[in-house]
């Protein structure tokens, strides 16, 4: 167990690299009830969500979900989060569980600035509700067991409402292991009951239950970034690779002035993906340089359960940042070669 | 498990002394609070080190942990094998996962027996 967030988790429960390889081979099911719920409805929730985020919501319709950040006014990411349309002038944010107090805080500040603030409402819903996470090519088969939801209709980034198990909940169809699978929002008083009926049906299918660790391995493989490695507030969307996540043609929206001008003048650093030609595990903080002028550093780095090579992810100068290119990473005093490759690593 | 003949570091590495040699492994509670072992680091043949130094490391999917020389000497020998299968540690800590033999000149001191090395785990927890 591990302590985060304020949460105690499980980082494995039989050991990473056996969750990863289930996950990609079955599948695996995740407890990630410690992502931030938060419910932003109103006449003008809307409006406020446009300003306040970089991707354009007019793309959203009920039962969709979208990837979105929100940027201060450097453009620096605050915290990336998934957004869903429950209604016509309803929304939920999942936000990182170790950002969720800043996120709320920082929208409740936008919101003062709203002319109409009191047609919006904004409300922390995390206690309410248990997330759990089914990921990798059995869920669905599992999944239909429990349900009369039609999974089918359920395309990626879409969701529906509905019983599983017999209980009220979200299915969506989303993930961050860079396999198929859903997310389930379930009340807190049935999620143990889910959870049970989910290991129960799947394990003849070769699911199993998954840690933390195991999902950041995969998401890692997947070349998926995480808050506080590969995003911060001092990094923008352009050089964290999200840039189709910043529609330039909305109107205004918060750290658009400043990301414009970014934009014209080009990044000078950017997140690469790279794997280790010689031996050896690159880890956050470690130092990325090209004949001994320092480039950058790591933000991830793990051997790869199941590609079974050694990868890291991090900030290069932008001059340096294309595939094919050399680098060295300095891991305990040795420079150690590593190719620039394409992420993500892993494509299901 | 803490075969009882062996000796321990606090550092949880084990010792099987042997005349002028002794080879070095991680023990069995290492080996489970690391995890899966993906790779080790292991040092080059006849590299000569002083107590304490770093002489290599043995790494899981979360974390790094550096394995340390109990006394000066110079390495005889290392566990070739552990570069292709390095979860031999998992497997087998005080048998085929051993790492590395050192050529000592005198013996190691300071070090702990099963009873005590059980004690400082006990104490530990």
């Amino acid at each position: 167990m591990t302590e985060f967030a304020g949460w105690y988790m499980p980082t494995k429960y039989q050991g990473i690299v056996d969750e990863h390889l289930a996950v990609r081979r079955a599948a695996g099911l995740f407890d990630v009830s410690h992502m931030g719920q938060i419910k932003i409805a109103g006449p003008v929730a809307f409006n406020f969500i446009q300003r306040v985020t970089t991707n354009n919501i007019s793309k959203l319709q009920v039962g969709k979900a979208q990837y979105s950040l929100l940027c201060n006014v450097q453009g620096g990411i605050i915290d990336d989060i998934i957004i869903y349309q429950l209604g016509l002038e309803e929304y939920m944010f999942v936000v990182n569980a170790a950002n969720k107090d800043k996120v709320l805080q920082w929208l409740q500040d936008q919101k003062n600035k709203e002319e109409k603030a009191d047609l919006l409402n904004i409300q922390d819903v995390s206690k309410e509700f248990c997330l759990l996470a089914i990921q990798g090519p059995r869920a669905e088969e599992i999944i239909a067991q429990l349900t009369k939801l039609e999974l089918a209709k359920i395309k990626f980034f879409h969701f529906a409402t509905g019983e599983l198990a017999g209980v009220h909940v979200i299915l969506s169809r989303t993930g961050y292991t860079g396999e198929d699978g859903f997310e389930i929002f379930v009340d807190t008083a049935n999620a143990v009951l889910v959870w049970r009926k989910i290991l129960e049906f799947g394990k003849g299918a070769g699911l199993v239950p998954a840690g933390l660790g195991a999902r950041d391995t995969l998401r890692f493989e997947a070349g998926l970034p995480l808050y506080g490695q590969e995003l911060r507030e001092d990094t923008t969307p352009f050089e964290a690779g999200l840039t189709k996540f910043v529609d330039m043609t909305k109107a205004n929206f918060i750290g658009r002035p400043v990301l414009e001008m970014t934009r014209e003048q080009g990044i000078k650093r950017k997140l690469v993906g790279f794997r280790m030609v010689d031996r050896g595990i690159p880890r956050p903080g470690y130092q990325l340089q090209s004949k001994g002028e320092i480039l950058g550093k790591v933000t991830s780095g793990t051997f790869c359960p199941y590609l079974k090579y050694n990868a890291g992810m991090g900030y290069v100068r932008a001059d340096y940042a294309y595939t094919e290119n050399e680098i060295d990473v300095l891991i305990r005093g040795k420079e150690l070669k590593a190719t620039i490759i394409k992420k993500p690593f892993y494509n299901r | 498990m803490i075969p009882k003949d062996l000796l321990y570091t606090e550092e949880h590495e084990w010792l099987r002394l042997q005349e002028n040699k002794v080879i070095i492994g991680i023990t069995d509670f290492a080996q489970k609070e690391l995890g899966d072992v993906v790779f080790v680091d292991l040092p080059e043949v006849n590299l000569v080190l002083e107590a304490n130094d770093v002489l290599g490391g043995v790494e899981s999917v979360k974390a790094v942990s550096d394995i340390y020389a109990p006394c000066p000497g110079r390495i005889a020998a290392v566990n070739e094998a552990l570069t292709d299968t390095p979860d031999l540690i998992n497997e087998d800590p005080y048998g085929e996962g051993w790492i590395v033999e050192l050529e000592i000149e005198e013996a190691p001191k300071n070090l702990l027996s099963a009873a005590e090395y059980e004690e400082f785990l006990n104490k530990g927890e």
